[in-house]
């Protein structure tokens, strides 16, 4: 699909590479092209075999016989990491190879510090980090402790390493993540620096918003196969998702659920809810039955945190929640969940599953005392009833049940998650970011899953920082910033809920 | 493209974890890490019935080896709760120490001496309450707590008997430590079977077990999901401590004494080495009560074998610690082997 460019010969190439796990084929005849000084986006749901493709390039997975791999036209063989940076490879993970307890500069020399007579050089080290962090615009010098810095500046650490290492292929993934918006500026930034100095960049991410900024070349892989590669003209959404799962965005977000619930009787209310000021100031909203509320604004802006008083998971210092117009007393997530709320948690794996314990398990953990009999004795028939029902409403795709959460996918994880919810029986639903880290199919499923819940008359809040989404699937939006509700779009407001109407609250535009 | 198709393309996660294992490849995974240090323990047997000339499987031996092992797998089984929500409990070889004590003084109750039963294992309980609550509502760490009680409960256990032996000579409870079921399981033999079959229902069977794998599993989603974590933490100290009671009475009905300076000393180790041969993760939330039993046998059938084989004394310790090093070591190398691509 896109030209090649100007038949220089690509800073990398890789060619029919294929990868077979016992029982699974990762990978089949893939190909991918980067040239040096452009940013080639890799897109693809989890599980399209980004990640095995990457690990290959890195030399902690060895391709299926029959792959070629071409550094500036010379075939080469990566048969470990040490041959990958050898070759000028770097990859930065989400999860950072950093040690938190060494300085910068240590980090950046790690394996290969500088000695003299036997007794580690700190001084040459400092010195010749010094220029490639000013380069890189880093506001922390090299002997700063790397535990000490924020999740963005450890990211420019790990590139200030791949820049010192003189790396001529950077490999980025999902790097945005963990970033506020303003870091994702900064970040950008530096990726189109990078670009410049001619590195071959690979970027993967799920944001389409973040392509459109930075790719040149965009390359899709799907079920482990290469799709196909777009150029910067030939970039849109529509493609992409076309691309990516074989279908159209038209049909991607639900909201087929009665709009004019927004209207209907309050079911949650919320008043003036602080925790004194620390992140949350004094907040009030309603949540009507069978209505989708957005909660909308920056990373930082104090959804979360919101969210989490509402449900008692962290100490109130004031304020009053009612559920059906009754005030209930809520000190502890076990008081809200029998008052009728679930809280669907931002970080399903550190706050949100038992990974060793079993889908069933897991569905069943809130409810186990409802159903257990005289003597807190489980009743196990209930359980695998519930459990095979949840499976079955939810379309969870696992063997079985009894199968341990840790080996799903983030999708169905999510769907065990929201199954333990459900099978609370809430009347308010709080989902703080219920489709990060899912792939796309799984996605659509959500929303439409919501969609099925707010039509059964359950209040809905939605909380994300994917403002497509939060478009496509609420009724209501409340917009807060800086631990405040500044702005409503949709329902009374007046206001059209649109991208544009939520980013100028967001962002303090409006007043 | 129909819709039904797409959703299934992206349901199939093809990196290698997606679409899990099926109900029975997990069932015979969990009966292997549950049986884990099965083959250990009887290899073990057959090697010291060997190398004994056949002296290790007779009547009597078995009874011995019963008999040895039943103290340290009724600690062990209150350790298991303990290490099953990510805690320790390094205090019950003292507690152990006091319960007996308390024991003892109640037996010399003139008309009232089976009160040394409840009094042992009340002492038991009082004294895991107390780590229960310093670290439920403390919010202290077990290791440091436990390692307090370690040193303060044995000083207790010293003053109770104002640092001497205690003696009962007609201890109204020995036939515990003595007699047998119809004659053939020591009585102290049952008493372990039973607690570790309780166990293993309140673990299994029961809301409070399933509760107890999820604190440990991951403390914040149990809080999340509705778990007063504090209840589960404030259980399984206090069964730890009450366990260490009734380890209290099996020790003083077979020595009609306890003395507060030498009784379950070192016993926390033996207990917890139990549980780490059966294979319970020791950052909490894996781990089975039978993987405790088995791990307890090991450890008597290797003390009763080196004795059997007059190994001295010195060499017990060095062999043991090595076996239980050697054990864990295979066991993980086994797993690694089998449970990851």
């Amino acid at each position: 699909m896109a030209a090649e460019t100007g038949g220089r010969v690509p800073r990398l190439e890789m060619r029919s590479v294929s990868k077979t796990f016992p029982g699974v084929k990762a990978l089949d005849g893939v190909r991918l092209k980067a040239w040096g000084g452009e940013v080639l986006a890799l897109m693809g749901e989890n599980g399209a075999g980004k990640s095995t493709l990457m690990k290959i390039l890195s030399g902690a997975y060895q391709p299926d016989p029959g792959a070629e791999i071409l550094i500036d036209g010379e075939p080469v063989a990566i048969a470990d990491p040490i041959a990958a940076k050898r070759h000028g490879i770097a990859i930065i993970y989400q999860e950072m190879a950093l040690a938190p307890n060494l300085s910068v500069a240590e980090n950046i020399f790690l394996g290969a510090e500088l000695r003299r007579g036997g007794l580690i050089d700190r001084r040459s080290m400092y010195e010749q980090c010094r220029p490639v962090l000013d380069r890189l615009g880093a506001p922390f010098g090299p002997e700063t402790v790397v535990g000490t810095l924020s999740i963005a500046e450890q990211q420019l650490v790990e590139i200030a390493r791949a820049v010192h290492a003189r790396s001529r292929i950077l490999v980025l993934d999902e790097p945005t993540t963990a970033l506020s918006s303003r870091e994702t500026e900064r970040l950008f930034a530096l990726v189109r620096q990078l670009r410049a100095d001619g590195i071959a960049l690979i970027y993967i991410s799920h944001r389409m918003a973040e392509v459109y900024e930075l790719a040149d070349r965009v390359s899709v892989l799907r079920d482990g196969t290469y799709v196909g590669t777009l150029d910067r003209g030939q970039i849109n959404a529509e493609a992409l998702v076309r691309m990516m799962v074989g279908r159209d965005l038209s049909t991607f977000y639900k909201k087929e659920h009665d709009p004019s619930a927004v209207r209907g009787p309050v079911i949650l209310e919320v008043r003036d809810l602080t925790d004194g000021g620390r992140r949350v100031h004094p907040c009030s909203l309603q949540l009507h039955r069978g209505e989708v509320l957005g909660i909308a604004g920056l990373v930082g802006s104090g959804r979360t945190e919101l969210a989490r008083l509402i449900f008692g998971a962290d100490p109130r210092a004031g304020g009053e929640v009612l559920v059906e117009g009754r005030a209930v007393s809520i000190d502890h997530p076990r008081h809200a969940i029998d008052a009728g709320i679930a809280y669907l948690t931002e970080d399903r794996k550190a706050l949100g599953l038992f990974l060793d314990m079993t889908c069933a398990e897991n569905i069943n953990i809130g409810v186990i005392d409802r159903d257990a009999r005289r003597g807190g004795i489980l009743d196990a028939a209930a359980a695998r009833r519930r459990a095979e029902a949840a499976f079955r409403a939810l379309r969870v795709r696992a063997a079985s049940p009894l199968v341990t959460v840790g080996s799903l996918s983030g999708g169905n994880q999510q769907k065990v998650l929201l199954s333990r919810w459900l099978e609370t029986g809430p009347k308010a639903l709080i989902l703080d970011e219920p489709t990060r880290g899912v792939d796309i199919g799984a996605k659509s499923e959500i929303y439409r899953i919501i969609d099925d819940l707010a039509a059964r008359g359950i209040g809905i809040v939605v909380i994300s920082s994917e403002l497509p989404e939060i478009v496509g699937i609420c009724d209501r939006v409340l917009v807060m910033r800086e631990g405040r509700i500044v702005g409503e779009v949709g329902g009374a407001s007046g206001r059209p809920v649109t991208q544009e109407s939520i980013m100028t609250y967001a962002a303090g535009a409006a007043a | 493209m129909a819709e039904n198709e797409v959703v299934d393309t992206a349901g199939t996660g093809r990196s290698g974890h997606g679409a899990g294992l099926s109900g029975r490849q997990v069932r015979v995974r969990a009966m292997l890490q549950a049986a884990g240090m099965l083959p250990v323990l009887v290899i073990l047997c057959v090697a010291f019935h060997f190398m004994t000339d056949g002296r290790f499987f007779t009547a009597q031996n078995i009874s011995i080896v019963a008999q040895q092992a039943s103290i340290n797998t009724v600690l062990a089984t209150g350790m298991t709760f303990v290490i099953l929500t990510g805690g320790i409990d390094l205090s019950v070889g003292s507690i152990l120490a006091a319960s007996a004590m308390a024991g003892v003084m109640a037996s010399l109750i003139p008309g009232w001496g089976m009160l040394g039963i409840p009094a042992a294992m009340l002492t038991g309980l009082f004294f895991g309450l107390l780590n229960g609550v310093l670290i439920a509502f403390g919010r202290l760490p077990p290791f440091i707590v436990t390692l307090g009680a370690l040193t303060a409960v044995r000083g207790i256990a010293r003053l109770m008997g104002n640092d001497t032996t205690l003696f009962n000579p007609d201890l109204p409870f020995a036939f515990i430590g003595n007699a047998s079921l119809l004659g053939v399981v020591p009585w102290l033999a049952v008493i372990a079977l039973v607690v570790v079959v309780l166990a293993w229902f309140i673990l299994r069977r029961t809301v409070l077990g399933t509760r107890i794998y999820a604190v440990g599993g991951n403390p914040a989603a149990a809080r999340l999901s509705g778990i007063k974590v504090w209840s589960v933490l404030l259980f399984v100290y206090c069964a730890s401590g009450f366990l260490a009671g009734v380890g209290g009475v099996m020790s003083v009905s077979r020595l009609f004494a306890a003395n507060g300076l030498q009784l379950g000393q070192a016993y926390e180790l033996d207990a917890i080495a139990a549980v780490i041969l059966g294979g319970t993760s020791f950052v909490g939330g894996i781990g089975s009560i039978w993987g405790t039993l088995i791990g307890a046998l090991i450890i008597a059938v290797l003390s009763n074998g080196l004795i059997l084989l007059g190994v001295s004394d010195i060499w017990q310790f060095i062999i043991k610690g090595l076996v239980i090093i050697g054990a864990v070591a295979l066991d993980r190398a086994r797993l690694q082997g089998s449970a990851r691509t």
